[in-house]
């Protein structure tokens, strides 16, 4: 059962990582970050049950990555907000003041 | 591959799997803003149910909570305060678009190779997680992990007044 496990998370991870490389909408960008962190969290959990040592050490692990990943987002949309404030876009590809 | 009997497990697997994958895709491929962090909570959803199969109920309970809960919120208020009337456009960078997805797929392959490739033993102690999932954790969160613990604690206390002080209207 662990290879589906590891190989969903995988799916999950390598889809996070197409949307934050193509999307221009920042915010789905963000979604996407929380997408491969959330295949992260399967990996750690489905290795708690089925790893070699089983224990709760990888749930704890995960609730861990879960509370640093809600502080990412609340961060993450705040500055979000305050760009869109200066700016007027939300457009990943318009932030570029520091490569002109 | 194909000789595995059909367990209760397996079968949850696959449909959980099914609805994931098919809200990760959706998200992708939906133009309206709002519709794609709906169908993100689907996948947030179906992850909990994975790990309710994983014997991890508190975790799921965590995810329903955070995730499908707190972060699909946060998102759409942020898409309400930017621009909510907002629809992505049409991709004017197609260079780039096939070049991330020769990425992703070229990164997934590998990591598919690789999970393949390893003979994962089995668990050698008997399974630990205890009667109650919850009961067990907060043991472990109050002993061995309590300086993690209070750490997270301060870090998310300074994420939150980080977070109102950005996202203030500066005083004129």
């Amino acid at each position: 059962m662990l290879p589906s496990y590891l190989t969903m998370a995988a799916i999950l991870f390598c889809i996070g990582l197409y949307g934050a490389l193509t999307k221009r909408n920042a915010v789905i960008v963000l979604i996407s970050v929380e997408l491969m962190l959330n295949a992260v969290n399967l990996n750690l959990v489905a290795f708690s049950k089925y790893g070699v040592v089983p224990s709760l050490t990888g749930q704890i692990f995960s609730l861990f990555t879960i509370s640093v990943a809600a502080a990412e987002v609340a961060v993450g949309i705040a500055i979000l907000i305050a760009l869109f404030r200066a700016r007027g876009t939300i457009n990943v590809d318009e932030y570029d003041e520091m490569r002109r | 591959m194909f000789n595995v009997e059909l367990t209760g497990e397996l079968v949850a697997f696959f449909v959980l799997a099914a609805i994931m994958i098919s809200g990760a895709v959706l998200m992708l491929t939906l133009t309206k803003v709002v519709h794609m962090v709906a169908s993100l909570a689907a996948v947030f959803l179906g992850l909990a149910g994975m790990f309710v199969l994983l014997e991890a109920e508190f975790v799921a309970f965590v995810q329903v909570l955070i995730y499908a809960g707190a972060v699909s919120i946060l998102m759409i208020f942020g898409i309400m305060m930017t621009k909510h009337e907002a629809v992505q456009e049409e991709p004017v960078r197609p260079v780039q678009e096939i070049v991330s997805a020769i990425g992703a797929l070229c990164l997934f392959g590998i990591m598919f190779y690789a999970i393949r490739l390893t003979a994962f033993p089995a668990p050698s102690a008997p399974v630990t997680t205890g009667e109650d999932n919850t009961m067990e954790i907060g043991k472990l969160l109050f002993t061995q992990y309590v300086i993690p613990f209070e750490l997270v604690s301060v870090l998310l206390t300074v994420a939150f007044i980080g977070a109102i002080v950005l996202a203030k209207k500066e005083a004129e």
